[in-house]
């Protein structure tokens, strides 16, 4: 089988303090360490899975700058079995459905089979899976996590409210969203990074992939970004005194009363 | 009739078998030497080890752990015993060589063991032979009635041990009971042929054998004499051959073991022998996957176990419900070999281990807190193994999820918290903590002692408190000193013990170009990981000190007084951090600070010393999930309880966090405390600015 995975660079939120920056339209950059989308790290290990599985080529696509070539060395190490940079100063501020068509654009390109997004970006809206899936006219799910390969087809379950699953029967080729939790990603080290550091990673510009210009950039986006909040820190907590039995008691309340326990 | 021999020698009786025990020699040689090498072939595929330097420590290793039997007086009753029966066997060896050679040459006599030394040994192992007798019953009784705890083996590990235990105890007992009747039988022979009789010794195995022996014609006396030697002969090849086969092996591999052993505490094997880490990049695979990717001494180790149970019943993880237990790590191993590199048949091997007879848990469960290690009387090395294990186990990406996160952040951020490099001198920078106490910020060559704070002591809010107190000593004791800052990162302690071997590497060299580029010339540190790492892991490093090291030293030189405690209703005890005391032998040190401070009364605890338990485990132990009943924290601080404590005093901010953890889920908060021997020191001490005050008061006066 012949598998796609979608995945993208963030700033990784347990490594790093945001700040709004001076404009208030956008986080500070300066000093952020960066990861994979840890959504989109499980679509490459399910991928993985599923290739030892049945066998097939995983190929892991981004869209970004040259600096984005860190996570797709780390797939590659992970054992992606190759890797595709799309960069292009045309695509920067691009909304979803402008990546949505630069990336439709690519699967034209190619054959696969299935492809695969993270539930959405750390950044992001959730919405390039499904537009995706649309533009190419495949059947698209969602919040899925877990896939079992059938004739031509797969049987994926999805994550509903309250963690209940629903079963649902796909055809391929089709796009999915994987949730985090559907498996658990291998680790890659500084070794292993190393290793794969002269594999080459094609770079492909707008006119690479063929993508519609005018969808894309700046110009092509029809959702912008106008303002950026940060959260501010609250004072709810509540310190529950008493002996532990007291307090575990107390605790009990307190979840069911808000609609945390039936 | 062979009675009517009359043999100048008694031994003649055996002469009608001389060809029956020559086949029985050559057989049973062969044998022995077959399995042996059939013994030998796994760890000649094995992986290289370099351990034929320093002979003269080795050889006095052996004196000490082999001949000295050194480690097994820890456990009182069964360590008294095999030192009984190792000296029997000693003193035996060169009895039931000639005893062998007898069969065939009747009138050998070993060299240097005729005339009165011949005598004074025979006597001297007529007794051997009893009191080794003698052992064998009180431990077959021990084995099926006492039943020691420490010898049970849990279901998941496969059946019990005691049948195997109890038959050779049986072997060794008949062959006793052979020789003995068989010296027993010649003596009685010579009696009653009015010859030169040999004196055996009174109330020996032999002395009571004649005795009963004494009035049976000489006819039977010939066929006793000749069935004891059949039954001894038969016996100890058996013996020699069986041995091969289980426990027993020891008995021919413990010398190598011994002599083989790790002389350096501490340290860890790199990850390939001879590979220098510049050219680690070109070794396929790392760490042990197979079992051949274990080095042969690890692998004589497997062989050498003798199932005591000592690692298993001193090892915090079993204690409370990890599924590890050293002892099955490395019988499991050693049944693996025997499995896989049968005595008969093909030798079948390159199966992972992980997930046949190793799971991940147990391997990911040892805090490498070394209690295993001081504890076996072989010197089997486990900490080496359980970090080459999980180095295979990085290698092929298997590691916990929640170890990911933390591995991944020491990468980007130098600490496991992910928390940003520039905030690591945050502690010393708030409320001008800095200025007050001469602490600097190194940027260039202006301190002589470099305070390595390490991860934990820099962010966490509570360990800080550590971080202070030993800035406050260290100005107080007058040292011209300074703290990375930004510019150190993790020791990479536990990353290395976790098997992160490259990311270790990443971390030494970044803080050692650090640590050069101070200019300073000695380390002192508060946290013992820290300590191990600059010590025995980092190489071209100045010097490194633990705190207490330092306090003691200016305790002793009169430069820190203590004022008296407050309160004299308080009791302390001295937990010891692994990494301090078992690694690196650091225990009076701390206890001479404790016991220099006026009117504070210390207690030991049951466990303390080298017998010392485990907190919990350090560093990146911190983060991973373990699948077990109870804390290790939680009995120790039951063991601090039982000593009668109610101040834990330890020195290292990984013993402070699980201990401070422990309390609480004991629910032992108005019981106990715990407090960093720097906090202590930091509270009690006469600061400087109060002894320049003294000083002008005086000389004012």
């Amino acid at each position: 089988m012949k598998i796609l995975v979608c995945a993208r660079r963030v700033p990784d939120t347990s490594e790093n303090e945001i700040e709004i920056n001076g404009a208030g339209n956008d986080i500070e950059r300066d000093e952020l360490v960066y990861s994979i989308n840890e959504p989109d790290n499980y679509a490459v290990e399910e991928a993985l899975q599923i290739r030892d599985r049945i066998g097939g080529d995983v190929t892991v696509v981004t869209i970004g700058g040259e600096d984005d070539d860190e996570i797709l060395r780390r797939e590659l190490a992970m054992g992606a079995n190759q890797a595709v940079l799309i960069s292009d100063d045309a695509f920067s501020g691009s909304d979803g459905r402008g990546i949505a068509a630069v990336l439709a654009a690519f699967v034209k390109k190619g054959h696969y089979d299935l492809i695969l997004t993270g539930v959405q970006a750390e950044d992001g809206a959730a919405q390039v899976g499904g537009m995706l899936a649309a533009m190419l006219d495949y059947p698209f799910a969602s919040l899925v996590n877990s896939i079992a390969v059938e004739d031509g087809k797969l049987r994926v379950s999805r994550e509903i409210e309250s963690g209940n699953r629903e079963i649902n029967e796909i055809d391929l080729p089709c796009v999915l969203s994987i949730q985090t939790g559907i498996n658990e990603p291998r680790y890659v080290g500084m070794r292993g990074i190393r290793q794969v550091a002269s594999l080459p990673i094609p770079v492909l510009g707008a006119s690479d992939v063929g993508v519609d210009q005018a969808t894309v950039g700046e110009a092509g986006a029809r959702v912008k970004r106008v303002d950026y909040f940060v959260p501010v820190l609250s004072k709810g907590a509540q310190i529950l005194h008493g002996s532990r039995e007291e307090n575990a008691d107390e605790v009990l309340e307190l979840v069911a009363a808000k609609g945390g326990l039936k | 009739m062979v009675g009517i021999y009359l043999p100048a020698q008694i031994t003649d009786w055996l002469v009608p078998g001389r060809s029956l025990f020559l086949t029985i020699h050559v057989v049973g040689v062969a044998c022995f030497a077959y399995i042996v090498a059939r013994r030998l072939v796994p760890l000649v595929r094995a992986q290289r080890d370099f351990r034929f330097d320093r002979p003269l420590t080795r050889v006095g290793s052996v004196l000490k752990f082999w001949l000295g039997q050194w480690k097994h007086p820890r456990y009182k009753f069964a360590g008294t015993i095999h030192v009984l029966i190792f000296a029997g066997f000693i003193l035996l060896a060169a009895r039931a060589f000639s005893v062998l050679i007898v069969g065939v040459s009747g009138n050998f006599v070993m060299p240097g063991l005729s005339g009165r030394t011949g005598h004074i040994y025979d006597i001297v192992t007529d007794y051997a032979a009893t009191v080794v007798f003698l052992c064998m019953v009180v431990l077959a009784i021990r084995r099926l009635v006492f039943k020691p705890a420490r010898y049970a083996v849990p279901a998941k590990y496969g059946q019990g041990h005691t049948a195997d235990a109890v038959f050779l105890l049986g072997l060794i007992a008949t062959l006793m009971v052979a020789d003995s009747l068989f010296a027993a039988s010649n003596a009685a022979g010579h009696a009653q042929q009015g010859q030169t009789v040999e004196t055996l010794a009174v109330l020996s195995l032999p002395w009571m054998f004649k005795i009963l022996l004494g009035s049976i014609t000489l006819t039977t006396l010939s066929v006793v004499n000749v069935t004891a030697y059949l039954v001894h002969e038969v016996t100890f090849y058996f013996l020699l051959c069986y041995r091969p086969f289980g426990i027993q092996f020891h008995v021919e591999t413990s010398l190598f073991s011994v002599y083989f052993a790790k002389l350096d505490r501490g340290t860890l094997k790199p990850v390939r022998w001879g590979v220098p880490d510049e050219s680690l990049d070109q070794v396929k695979s790392f760490g042990v996957k197979t079992f051949e990717d274990f080095t042969w001494k690890h692998m004589l180790d497997f062989y050498s176990c003798a199932d005591c149970g000592r690692c298993a019943d001193n090892c915090p993880a079993n204690a409370v419900g990890r599924p590890l237990a050293p002892r099955f790590l490395t019988i499991k191993a050693r049944d693996y070999a025997f499995q896989h590199y049968p005595v008969f048949g093909k030798a079948q091997n390159h199966e992972p281990l992980i997930g046949t007879i190793y799971s991940e848990d147990e391997i990911w469960s040892c805090t490498t807190c070394g209690a295993c290690e001081e504890e076996c009387p072989l010197l089997v090395e486990y900490i080496d193994k359980i970090v080459d294990l999980r180095r295979g186990m990085i290698d092929d990406g298997n590691v916990p999820q929640s170890l990911q996160k933390p591995l991944k952040a020491l990468e980007n951020r130098g600490n496991p918290y992910g928390k940003m490099e520039k905030k690591r001198a945050d502690w010393a920078k708030a409320g001008g903590f800095q200025q007050s106490c001469g602490l600097k910020i190194l940027d260039g060559k202006n301190a002589d002692t470099l305070y390595f704070v390490d991860s934990i002591t820099s962010y966490d809010d509570r360990m800080q408190s550590i971080g202070r107190a030993t800035a406050r000593i260290l100005d107080d004791v007058g040292e011209n000193f300074g703290i990375l800052g930004a510019a150190e990162k993790d020791s990479g302690h536990e990353v290395r013990r976790f098997g992160e071997e490259m990311l270790f590497q990443a971390l030494r060299d970044h803080n050692t170009g650090a640590i050069k580029a101070s200019g300073v010339a000695r380390i002192v540190t508060s946290d013992p990981h820290a300590y191990n790492a600059l010590k025995h892991d980092y190489k071209d490093v100045p010097p490194v000190e633990h705190i207490s090291q330092v306090i003691a030293r200016e305790v002793k030189g009169g430069n820190i007084q203590f004022r008296p405690l407050e309160s004299e209703q308080n009791v302390y005890t001295y937990h010891d951090p692994c990494y301090l005391g078992r690694h690196n032998q650091v225990y009076d040190d701390p206890r001479s600070v404790l016991d220099a401070i006026p009117g504070l009364k210390r207690v030991e605890m049951k466990r303390s010393r080298d017998r010392s338990f485990c907190c919990g485990g350090g560093g990146l132990m911190l983060f991973y999930e373990p699948k077990e009943e109870q804390r290790m924290g939680v009995l120790r601080v039951r063991m601090a309880a039982e000593a009668g404590a109610n101040v834990m005093v330890t020195a290292c901010p990984f013993c402070m966090v699980n201990i401070e953890d422990a309390i609480k889920v004991a629910g032992m908060e108005e019981k106990m405390s715990v407090m960093d021997l720097t906090e202590l020191v930091d509270q009690q001490i006469v600061h400087k600015a109060r002894k320049e005050e003294l000083e002008t008061a005086t000389c004012g006066g």
